[in-house]
């Protein structure tokens, strides 16, 4: 049930911005400081993302073979690689030293 | 989801708007077509990654296509099933989610002034607003090439996202245990993905290490999901040292940095 509510409010939220982005009318949002704010926002969220899921057990910190496979995604991005490219080289790097390290 | 399409996406920021205003343009249908199946393919593929990830994260099936086809737009969406899969609470999870969507909003505006959709079909056009038909829409040369790629992009997108979701996590359930076949290495290098093309400047660079140092500080010590939501706070945090540097440095004369790039997002 609370996996249902989760679902329930990001769908809704996720969905009012889109529309309230195509709906307000121009310059209500396109002040300077807001806009910044709107860029940052997301790399703030997405770098502690990677770095909570690669390095994060539950609340322990960890550094296991995922460290391996994020590195390998890491070194395709520099190599501009292809978006699926990257995740598959994280996956399969990850597997391998799983496989290797037992 | 919107990795893959940086190249795209630079081009719109600097030309869209003045180069659509005239609306001159005579880029042929096929060609608008063909770039946006590319990036809608391309990107629609990677739903597999998502639902293998999700059915990993303990979501049942309907749960995971739910999300695919109510939510529609990756990051959120895996970031939600990341934070639920760590024990969060459903609110803070869906926040750092919803935080995550905010960023739709500015593509909506943006859109709905070279797009001119009518008010009647807003809410209908509103679920796409993403950043791949945003970069496809934006990247046009006139308002008809532009609703074409967003219609296309959009559909492609949209029908092929919760195809290959479904199929990822029908897999995942017959793959067994997702972390020894690495899979669980998915979700965070989705993430890397999409933040690599958002870290150019020196003002970035600072937001994405002082978000990192945060979530992990605080990992041990705050409930689930709830260091995310801190680590958010490193955008102003660092937009307000920056305005405070820059105006102390006005004072004494000295030049500015030179990190002004990247204000057209």
């Amino acid at each position: 049930m609370n996996i249902w509510i989760a679902i329930g409010v990001t769908a809704v939220g996720c969905y009012a911005v889109k529309l309230v982005g195509l709906l307000v009318p121009e310059g209500v949002l396109e002040r300077p400081l807001v806009r910044r704010l709107a860029a940052l926002l997301p790399v703030a969220l997405l770098a502690a993302l990677t770095a909570q899921q690669t390095f994060a057990d539950g609340r322990v910190l960890v550094l296991d073979a995922k460290a391996a496979g994020l590195a390998a995604a890491a070194l395709a991005l520099l190599l501009r690689a292809p978006f699926l490219l990257v995740v598959a080289a994280a996956v399969v790097v990850t597997a391998g030293v799983r496989a290797m390290t037992g | 989801m919107r990795a893959g399409v940086p190249t795209v996406r630079c081009v719109a920021e600097q030309t869209a708007l003045e180069e659509t205003s005239g609306g001159g343009g005579a880029k042929p249908d096929p060609a608008v077509v063909r770039d946006a199946l590319g990036v809608g393919v391309a990107v629609g593929l990677s739903g597999f990654a998502f639902g293998v990830t999700s059915a990993g994260s303990g979501l049942t099936l309907t749960q995971t296509c739910a999300l695919s086809l109510l939510v529609f737009t990756g990051a959120s969406q895996f970031a939600l099933v990341g934070a639920l899969a760590a024990g969060g609470n459903p609110l803070t999870a869906a926040a750092g989610a919803f935080f995550l969507g905010v960023r739709n909003a500015f593509y909506g505006l943006r859109l709905s002034q070279l797009l001119a959709l009518p008010r009647a079909v807003r809410p209908f056009a509103a679920q796409w607003v993403i950043d791949e038909t945003a970069a496809v829409a934006l990247a046009q040369p006139s308002r008809r090439a532009a609703r074409i790629g967003f219609t296309v992009t959009g559909l492609s997108l949209y029908v092929l996202w919760n195809l290959t979701t479904l199929l990822g996590a029908v897999g995942a359930e017959a793959l067994g245990n997702i972390e020894a076949w690495g899979l669980d290495a998915a979700g965070p290098a989705v993430f890397l993905a999409l933040l690599a093309p958002m870290v150019r400047t020196a003002v970035e660079r600072a937001v994405a290490c002082l978000a990192v140092v945060l979530v992990l500080g605080l990992l041990p010590v705050l409930p689930a999901g709830v260091p995310v939501l801190v680590a958010a706070l490193a955008a102003p945090a660092v937009l307000w040292v920056r305005g405070r540097r820059r105006a102390a440095m006005d004072d004494g004369g000295m030049p500015m940095d030179d990190d002004a790039r990247g204000t057209g997002r």
